[in-house]
């Protein structure tokens, strides 16, 4: 740890006595790096939870824990406690995954997550609706296929992204690469993971076991990611973190660095805020770890441990000032950033259907509408892809807008693809308004905690309904990006997005919109607390007025922002 | 002449001796115990009329033979007739002891010497649970000779059970086999028992008033110690009057999916006086379902509305089936009954005393309304199908509350009894009517009915609390009166059911208790979650025996509550091995052990 010099305000960092942090500080402190009680909570048969405690270190395990919702008055009526289940959420760097991995996870889905995947917007597994028993199993059998859960959530450098651009694939190779060795790099040491769900042998050691993190880990989750131009998939001005890959005549060269970025706000709280992460300078690619410690640090020391709403390294980076933290990372890496090289984004969203790489083989992306995998009726999607992985030589990539890829199809093997999605009524996947397929929701009721409305059960409809009105101004090829969450933390990274809503209630929403097409600019509130004839309302006119009033080419979210639906500029 | 002899001197002249012989030759039992009555009835009579009272209005008894009433109960029905006929015999100056089996001291069997049994008979000709020491007493080779007693037994029993009135009959067998005298002959009653109850208590009062009589006028004088006390204790209601309590909760406690339907009731007995102990149980006049009773009119080509005599009353059939008799379940006599009706060789071939095991099948696959419809009898009158139905018996339920805790309600764990016969749904009588026919604001009619074998320990003694499903609805009462009540002993509690996720009974209860500390230690055992070996209560107590005997020897109460066949019996076996691994003794050690904690009221079970 280095000692700092600078003139800036410590009240709320590591350097101040534990009783003065946040209460989570002293639980970090606390648990024995991440041990805690949570072996003798997984043997306790009076309750499906697990102690407040625990529940907060087995997210740094990549496991939290939910209760359906939905029923929760009822069962508190019936004297039940509430219907605990677990989310587990698989550390996948770069989203990609091979069909032998994927066999593994339709498999414990089956088992023991409620029969569905869920793919995140952040590429990788969640298994929702775990009963407790059923944890070690399914972590156990996420080893046998050399995957993990570590850090998949938690106050620690969270699983890391990377563009799954389909149409590229000797620069994605070479970041898939790197952002595994990255995501392996800054992961929690400590064997706490080995010993509670593998069941190995505590070993006695004396020395430092969390040479990165420290006893109390960071201060809140880290996000980190890679961008592979022109694609903006990632949103990479989202991450806490980020690099942006610039290639050059002999492939990839290094990466410009972004930070500071993150969506999430607290409600009532005006003191959080989404925000867009800052371009700081560019890296060679040989320095990439070094950069990656020299920042994490940087955020451990000086990130808030005092108020958990104010933790995030977008609030370090204002309140210590971008160019302070910048000559802080340099002076701990040793040497300065380069400067930034020039890089252009098109679009954050997918491509669908099939799509020819570089090195002349095949990709097909999945539209998989807010990532859900679930077999119904007349669409069995959980069933068609694995028979496509049964079949399947190549990789599998989860996009960070919840689709899926199969990749690097040799030519004659697409007509075997190609059959088993008719097969499974998949033939006219993609083939729906431009609006679905560049939307996103977060997971919300009736598992998540924090939800405070719907989401992905309700976006669906909603966007049925849009359609509508899109179909009426000719506008139903037009992309429009369009995301949901449940409450105003921005899991699907809303604050970007041209037209978003945020959960405030029941069927209550704050209407956003203006967000870049490619992730570059915030989308601004312009209604709060609305319900669904008032969005529909409000969204006609505005459509109406974009089919008639855009200039050629012109992106949703920069008409609005320029059509005087915002009094003073943003 | 042995006889005259045994009487007090002087009790009659020889010339009166001599007629009373010379007529006793001639009497049949019947005619002799007519005679009996009569004499009592006259001295009752003189007694009233205030004439001869001068000699009689002290009547003695310390000279005459000493009376004791022996009861055995399960749920309290014996001891009701043992403390009425304990009262009426007091009336009449006898001074009768009255003595539960489970406290009766064996020693002192051999010095009895008028002996009143009222026993009833459990399950498949068991003696009642807390009886069951002094049976083994009774029946085994320490029983002592007792020719100098008399003796009489009424035997209680239910005519649905194959082995009817058993352990009665055993008793009354095992005490002439002792050598002691009958005074009266054994009186068996189904569970309608209260006329045939009445009369063997008055014959078998008659018959020792009479004697006291020709031993009092011998010697009088001497005070009669206090009778039993009757009347102050009696609540307003019970179970020939019971009270309309009106329900306040009646909600389903299991979540989706649950392959069970585990209600959890409560009722306010607000105004009605009646107060009870955690562990006691609420007697519920449940009535018939109005579409049961349809079927076996139609069944039977009755009309609802034909009129008929129930004890001196006249009412509709249909009413008389709904709230009066037992029209589901068929009882052997109703067999009997409609086997001698129809003349059915099928039926006929079930009657013998060799065939009740294939009667029990039969009976148990066949409701009433199943045997009408397989042998109809176009034209049967009324009476006829009404001679073979048992009396509607009301259903007991252990409550599941404190009145500490809760006062004036009591609530109540019900899981409704259902089942496919003959593809039709068939359902418990009180348990579906719970479930499904009646509201909140509706009235039932309930009383209580003490389980003075299943209590609190009176010190702060540990208890071990094991029970299934309902079964462990005592101990919620335990734990609210130890909450109430501030009682801080240890307790334990062994929950058994079938899915963990939807069938844990009042699980943020004990979660709450255990955090409070009420609750000690729980351990449960689910039997069909998925992916696990099927896990039962007796399972978790061979993996904590070492504590669960550490306990023991501390000296804890262990109660077990629920089903004999699924639940208890196994438990039972499981305790007796944790106590001989555990204690490192051989099996007839550590069945000596249990026995003994039974008979110290430390092992006490309400199963069924």
């Amino acid at each position: 740890m280095t000692t700092d010099t600078h003139d800036v305000d410590r009240s709320t960092d590591l350097s101040q006595p534990l009783d003065r942090l946040g209460p989570d500080e002293t639980l970090k402190y606390n648990s024995d790096y991440l041990r805690g009680s949570i072996d003798q909570g997984l043997l306790d048969r009076i309750t499906g939870g697990v102690k407040f405690e625990d529940n907060k270190l087995m997210k740094f395990h990549g496991i939290y824990q939910q209760d359906d919702r939905d029923i929760r008055d009822e069962r508190r009526r019936q004297k039940l406690e509430p219907a605990y289940t677990f989310m587990v959420r698989v550390r996948l760097p770069a989203g990609v995954c091979t069909p032998e991995q994927w066999l593994k996870i339709d498999a414990l889905a089956r088992a023991h997550g409620g029969d569905q995947i869920r793919l995140t917007t952040r590429q990788t597994f969640q298994f929702h609706w775990v009963v407790k028993e059923d944890l070690r199993p399914t972590i156990q059998g996420l080893h046998e296929v050399l995957l993990d859960t570590i850090a998949a959530c938690g106050d620690d450098a969270r699983t890391v992204m990377a563009t799954a651009n389909p149409e590229d694939s000797a620069v994605h190779a070479e970041v898939a690469v790197l952002s595994k060795q990255l995501s392996d790099h800054v992961i929690p040491r400590t064997r706490a993971y080995h010993e509670i769900w593998y069941g190995e042998q505590k070993v006695a050691t004396s020395e430092e076991q969390e040479p990165l993190y420290g006893k109390t880990y960071l201060p809140r989750k880290f996000k980190i990611g890679f961008v592979v131009p022109p694609s903006n998939d990632i949103d990479v001005y989202s991450q806490d973190l980020g690099f942006i890959a610039v290639s050059g005549a002999n492939g990839l060269e290094g990466f410009n660095v972004t930070i500071g970025g993150g969506m999430g706000r607290t409600d009532n709280e005006p003191r959080t805020y989404p925000r867009l992460g800052d371009v700081i300078g560019f890296i060679a690619k040989d320095r990439l770890l070094a950069a990656a410690d020299a920042i994490i640090s940087v955020q451990r020391d000086f990130g808030n441990r005092k108020e958990r709403a104010r933790a995030r390294f977008k609030y370090t980076v204002d309140d210590k000032g971008v160019e302070w933290v910048k000559a802080e990372i340099e002076r701990r890496m040793g040497a300065p950033f380069e400067p930034t090289r020039p890089f252009e984004f098109t679009s954050n969203g997918d491509v669908y259907g099939w799509q020819r790489t570089d090195n002349g083989r095949f990709n097909y992306t999945l539209f998989i509408e807010n990532g859900r995998i679930i077999d119904r009726p007349g669409k069995p999607l959980l069933e068609a892809i694995r028979a496509i992985a049964h079949i399947h030589r190549g990789k599998f990539r989860l996009t960070p807008n919840q689709n899926l890829i199969v990749a690097d199809v040799e030519a004659g093997d697409r007509a075997g693809i190609d059959a088993i999605l008719a097969e499974h009524g998949l033939a006219e996947n993609g083939r729906t308004s431009a609006l679905r397929l560049n939307s996103m929701a977060c997971v919300a009721m009736p598992t998540c905690p924090l939800a405070m409305a719907e989401a992905e059960r309700y976006l669906p409809d909603l966007i049925g309904r849009l359609e509508t009105l899109l179909a009426a101004h000719g506008l139903a090829d037009e992309p429009i990006t369009m995301r949901m969450t449940g409450c105003p933390n921005g899991c699907a990274r809303p604050y970007v997005a041209e037209i978003a809503f945020t959960g405030r209630a029941p069927g209550k929403y704050n209407l956003y919109i203006g967000g870049g097409f490619h992730g570059e600019r915030l989308n601004r509130l312009y209604r709060e607390n609305i319900g669904e004839p008032a969005i529909l309302e409000i969204l006609g006119e505005m459509l109406g007025r974009y089919a008639r009033e855009r200039a050629a080419g012109e992106h949703f979210g920069d008409f609005v922002m320029r059509s005087g639906y915002f009094a003073e500029p943003a | 002449m042995t006889a005259f002899n045994s009487f007090a001197e002087g009790a009659l002249t020889l010339e009166q001796w001599q007629h009373v012989e010379a007529l006793a030759r001639t009497l049949t039992p019947a005619q002799a115990r007519w005679i009996s009555g009569y004499f009592a009835g006259l001295d009752a009579g003189l007694l009233r009329g205030g004439a001869p009272a001068a000699d009689i209005a002290a009547p003695a008894a310390a000279q005459g033979r000493t009376l004791t009433i022996l009861y055995g109960t399960e749920t309290g029905n014996s001891r009701d007739l043992a403390k009425a006929l304990a009262a009426a015999a007091a009336e009449r100056g006898l001074s009768p002891q009255i003595a539960d089996m489970s406290d009766y001291k064996t020693r002192l069997l051999k010095d009895e010497q008028d002996l009143l049994v009222i026993v009833s008979t459990y399950g498949e000709g068991d003696p009642p649970q807390p009886a069951v020491g002094f049976f083994e007493f009774l029946e085994g080779k320490r029983a002592p000779k007792l020719e100098k007693v008399r003796f009489s037994v009424l035997a209680l029993g239910d005519s649905t059970y194959e082995k009817y009135c058993e352990a009665g009959k055993r008793i009354d067998a095992r005490l002439e086999e002792l050598g002691a005298t009958r005074i009266g002959g054994r009186v068996d009653c189904d569970i309608d028992y209260d006329d045939p109850a009445a009369a063997w208590s008055k014959a078998v009062v008659d018959r020792l008033a009479a004697d006291l009589a020709q031993s009092a006028t011998a010697l009088p004088g001497i005070a009669v110690p206090s009778a039993i006390p009757t009347g102050a204790g009696t609540p307003a209601y019970d179970k020939k009057k019971p009270f309309g309590a009106t329900v306040i909760e009646n909600i389903a406690i299991v979540g989706r999916y649950s392959s069970k339907e585990t209600r959890h009731i409560e009722l306010d007995l607000a105004g009605s006086g009646l107060t009870y102990e955690p562990g006691d149980a609420l007697g519920i006049a449940a009535v018939n379902d109005a579409a049961v009773v349809g079927q076996l009119l139609e069944a039977t080509g009755l009309s609802a509305d034909a009129e008929i005599t129930v004890k001196g009353e006249t009412i509709a059939l249909a009413e008389a089936l709904e709230n009066r008799f037992e029209v589901a379940i068929a009882s052997p006599r109703f067999l009997d009954q409609w086997a001698k009706l129809t003349g059915a060789a099928e039926l006929e071939a079930l009657r013998g005393e060799e065939r009740a095991a294939e009667r029990l099948l039969y009976l148990r696959n066949h409701h009433v309304v199943d045997i009408v419809r397989k042998f109809p009898l176009p034209g049967v009158d009324a009476d006829s199908l009404l001679a073979g139905l048992r009396p509607l018996q009301p259903r007991l339920y252990s409550i599941a509350s404190s009145l500490a805790a809760a006062p004036d309600e009591a609530h109540l764990t019900v899981a409704p009894v259902r089942y496919t016969l003959h593809g039709e749904p068939r359902s418990g009588v009180a348990s579906s009517q719970l479930a499904d026919r009646i509201e909140i604001g509706d009235t039932v009619p309930v009383y209580i009915q003490h389980n003075p074998h299943f209590g609190l320990p009176k010190t702060d003694a540990p208890i071990i609390m094991i029970g299934a499903g309902t079964g462990v609805a005592p101990y919620r009462g335990f734990l609210q009166e130890w909450e109430a009540t501030g009682t801080e002993g240890r307790s334990w509690l062994f929950f058994g059911e079938r899915n963990f996720r939807s069938d844990f009974l009042y699980q943020t209860e004990w979660q709450q208790w255990l955090k409070e500390g009420v609750l000690t230690r729980m351990d449960v055992a689910f039997s069909r979650d998925r992916g696990q070996p099927k896990t039962y209560v007796q399972h978790r107590m061979l993996q904590q025996a070492k504590d669960l005997y550490a306990w023991l020897e501390e000296g804890a109460h262990v109660y077990v509550c629920g089903d004999e066949k699924s639940m208890a019996r196994d438990v039972h076996e499981t305790l007796i091995q944790i106590v001989s691994e555990q204690g490192r003794v051989d099996r007839d050690t550590a069945e000596d052990y249990v026995r003994r904690l039974a008979s110290d009221h430390r092992y006490q079970r309400d199963v069924y």
